[in-house]
């Protein structure tokens, strides 16, 4: 298939786009990915794709299940180093920095780039020390007290602490599965990333409690790059910036979200939207 | 008829009762052309289990109450003179010498005539019982197969009836554990109360000195019975043991699950495992020939006093014996905490050893913890490697270089050789068995316990 011609569209499309947050900056690229293949054992899942990610932006990925998003998503910090058999070619960088580069240490970059995963997974430990495990990791609070304003101010941008104030030391594991995923986020983010991944953060949630991380992701995308895949049409709409349509293993087409709903330029993705397939 | 013989004919008058129960079911099934509740296999078997049942059970009842009866009915018709002066024990012995020429073995001294005339009742007796038996069981297999099958209809529920009995096969099969664990520990329990009816319980598990001297050595004394100098060496060396298998083994553990590439795993598991399956009698004479020497010389070079066989041997021998059991338990649990828990570590920028020692074995711990304690108790009950290697003395100190003695090997010293099981000498066996197994029992609820409340927490 055709890669190479999609990601040129994409530039010039989306410098020029977001009406609907016009107040940030969209123009300064953060990530970028240029022919990138992934593959399983001898299995190919990704097919050479080529993205920029701009910086404040929220980027949705959506497609069929399969497509390759979240492999590609968890590329972006290489999550994928978990798995043995996974081997990832070509160039990805953050901040013009190559993260596959040998000197590169996995370590910093993921606390620059932080993940949260489908399945809310606190550790079995209190709500306080789900917080505190990432700052403490890095170093990040010389004093007790410092800490305490990291693990406050963390759960204040994850809309947790309201909830969770009087119960800092009950396991996190005993929260409902929205506030688990709000924890996880919480989680992320007193780490202080540039960028958070979302991999299908939504997928394990009610409705309520869908809205309430997507209104989340809404105020986090203020000092974030956030990156999201998704199952819902709907969620990409509501949240995203810009949308990027993947399908088996290629980059379809990325461009805003206005332009991949109302008028998608591949007939893949038109078809995709319109339900006729996926 | 033989038993044997019966058990035959019983089983093939099922097989055919099962086709007679296909057969009909089918012909019923034709005859009134409806759909029959269960399928016509399920009327074949519940028509065999009508046929075989009540007969089995009938056999089993006779097998167990007849020879008593054959017995009772034999003791009377022996002269009063021979059975009066007799002790329960004497007449058991005569009745075996009896029932031996009943079946046409000989006995030593020939038989008198007394016992001749004994022989001869019992075995028309015995033919009596065996007639009767099977014409018993013919009836009920004959009364059985008719009344079965007779009521196959297409209402009667076959299928559920069946699975009822198959519900009731494998309780039973259960209870023939349960029931056995509590048969060994009652019989233990009361072995046991009568060593305590010569040594009171507070001498016995507060004694510091163990000092039994064989009842043919003097009548008159009755020896120290006090437990804790075997307790403590039963401590010393699962000690030991535990320091040497608790660290090794988890370490080996966490490498197996987290860091191993596949093909190393594949190949080291096995390995390890056969660890477990050494004969444990094995490991005792390595102990003996190898590393108690290897040891003792150890212990010259640099100044110590090791005795070739000691707590220490015993307990490092012991300790690589028990590794698989930590490693390959604690090697399950690792691998059963979630991966989205070490992801979740991993994405917040921990390394690999920082995501295992703060994230996975935290989550692990109550898993790992129940390994070890099962690993303990094994360690307690162990006995051959510490009869070999531990040097069998019984005495209260605190020294590992030194030779101690444990529970178990007292027990095996007890009970070997000439016994009594009237003295003192050899009840203190149960004693000292019945407290080996409240140890290892407690130990095993303890980590049951412990591994069954921390097991949701992953939900």
């Amino acid at each position: 298939m055709n890669i190479p011609a999609q990601p040129m569209a994409t530039s010039s499309v989306s410098v020029g786009g977001g009406e609907s947050r016009v107040s940030k900056a969209k123009d300064k690229v953060k990530m970028n990915a240029e022919n990138v293949k992934v593959f399983y054992g001898d299995a190919q899942a990704i097919n050479g794709i080529d993205l920029d990610i701009y910086e404040n932006e929220v980027l949705a990925f959506i497609g069929p299940s399969g497509c390759g998003k979240s492999t590609f998503l968890r590329c972006l910090n290489r999550m994928n180093d978990t798995i043995d058999i996974c081997r990832v070619e070509g160039k990805i960088t953050l901040d013009h920095n190559d993260i596959y580069a040998p000197d590169r240490d996995v370590v910093l970059l993921r606390a620059q780039v932080g993940i949260v995963f489908q399945k809310p997974n606190p550790f079995p430990k209190s709500i306080y020390e789900n917080i505190a495990y990432g700052p403490r990791l890095h170093g990040l609070a010389r004093r007790k007290a410092e800490l305490d304003d990291i693990v406050e101010s963390s759960l204040r941008r994850a809309g947790l602490w309201e909830e969770v104030k009087d119960r800092l030391d009950k396991p996190g594991t005993g929260l409902s599965g929205g506030q688990q995923q709000r924890l996880c986020i919480a989680r992320t983010v007193a780490v202080s990333p540039d960028i958070i991944l979302m991999d299908e953060p939504c997928s394990a949630l009610d409705p309520i409690a869908t809205a309430k991380v997507e209104q989340l992701i809404d105020e986090l995308s203020e000092s974030y790059t956030i990156v999201m895949v998704t199952h819902n049409m709907q969620q990409a709409a509501r949240v995203a910036d810009r949308t990027a349509f993947f399908h088996m293993g290629d980059l379809v087409e990325v461009d805003t979200t206005d332009q991949i709903f109302t008028n998608p330029q591949d007939q893949r993705t038109h078809d995709y939207i319109t339900g006729r397939f996926g | 008829m033989s038993n044997l013989a019966l058990i035959a004919t019983l089983l093939v008058m099922m097989a055919l009762a099962y086709h007679l129960g296909l057969t009909r079911s089918r012909a019923v099934a034709a005859e009134h052309d409806v759909r029959m509740h269960s399928r016509p296999g399920y009327y074949g078997v519940l028509v065999a289990l009508w046929c075989g049942l009540p007969a089995l059970a009938i056999f089993l009842l006779w097998s167990f109450l007849a020879p008593q009866l054959i017995d009772m009915l034999v003791t009377q018709q022996l002269p009063a003179d021979l059975v009066a002066g007799l002790s329960d024990r004497e007449l058991q012995t005569l009745l075996r010498r009896v029932a031996a020429l009943a079946n046409g073995q000989g006995v030593s001294g020939g038989g008198s005539p007394e016992e001749l005339a004994a022989a001869g009742h019992m075995a028309r007796l015995q033919t009596i019982e065996n007639f009767s038996l099977v014409a018993l069981m013919a009836v009920l297999v004959v009364a059985g197969l008719i009344v079965a099958r007779r009521r196959i209809s297409p209402s009667w529920r076959a299928r559920n009836q069946v699975e009822r009995v198959i519900m009731f096969a494998l309780a039973a099969s259960s209870a023939v554990a349960i029931f056995t664990t509590i048969g060994i520990v009652l019989s233990m329990l009361g072995e046991a109360l009568r060593f305590f009816s010569f040594i009171s319980p507070a001498e016995f598990f507060f004694g510091t000195v163990w000092n039994p001297r064989f009842s043919t050595a003097g009548a008159s004394s009755q020896g120290d019975f006090g437990l804790l100098p075997l307790l403590w060496g039963t401590m010393m060396v699962s000690a030991i043991a535990l320091l040497v298998a608790i660290p090794v083994g988890l370490m080996t553990a966490i490498y197996m699950a987290e860091y191993a590439p596949p093909w190393l795993r594949n190949v080291a598991k096995p390995v390890i495992e056969i660890l477990a399956g050494i004969p444990t009698i094995v490991y005792g004479f390595f102990a003996l020939i190898v590393v108690g020497p290897f040891l003792s010389s150890v212990g010259d070079l640099i100044g110590i006093n090791i005795r070739t066989t000691s707590a220490l041997t015993a307990g490092l021998v012991m300790g690589i014996m028990i590794i698989p059991f930590v490693s390959s338990l604690s090697d399950d649990i690792i691998t059963q905490v979630p991966k989205s828990l070490r992801d979740g570590a991993l994405g917040l920028g921990a390394t690999k050893s920082e995501t295992i020692r703060q994230v996975v074995l935290p989550a692990a711990l109550p898993g790992i913890v129940g390994a070890f304690l099962l690993a303990a108790s094994r360690a307690i009950g162990e006995t051959m490697i510490v009869v070999l290697a531990a040097g069998n003395n019984p005495v209260l100190h605190a020294n590992p270089f030194e030779a101690v003695s444990t529970i178990t090997v007292t027990i095996v010293n007890q009970l070997t050789g000439d016994m009594d099981f009237a003295s003192p000498q050899s009840l203190v066996a149960f004693a000292l068995g019945l407290t080996l197994f409240v140890i290892t029992l407690g130990l095993n609820v303890i980590a049951l316990v412990v591994v069954r409340k921390y097991r949701q927490q992953y939900e």
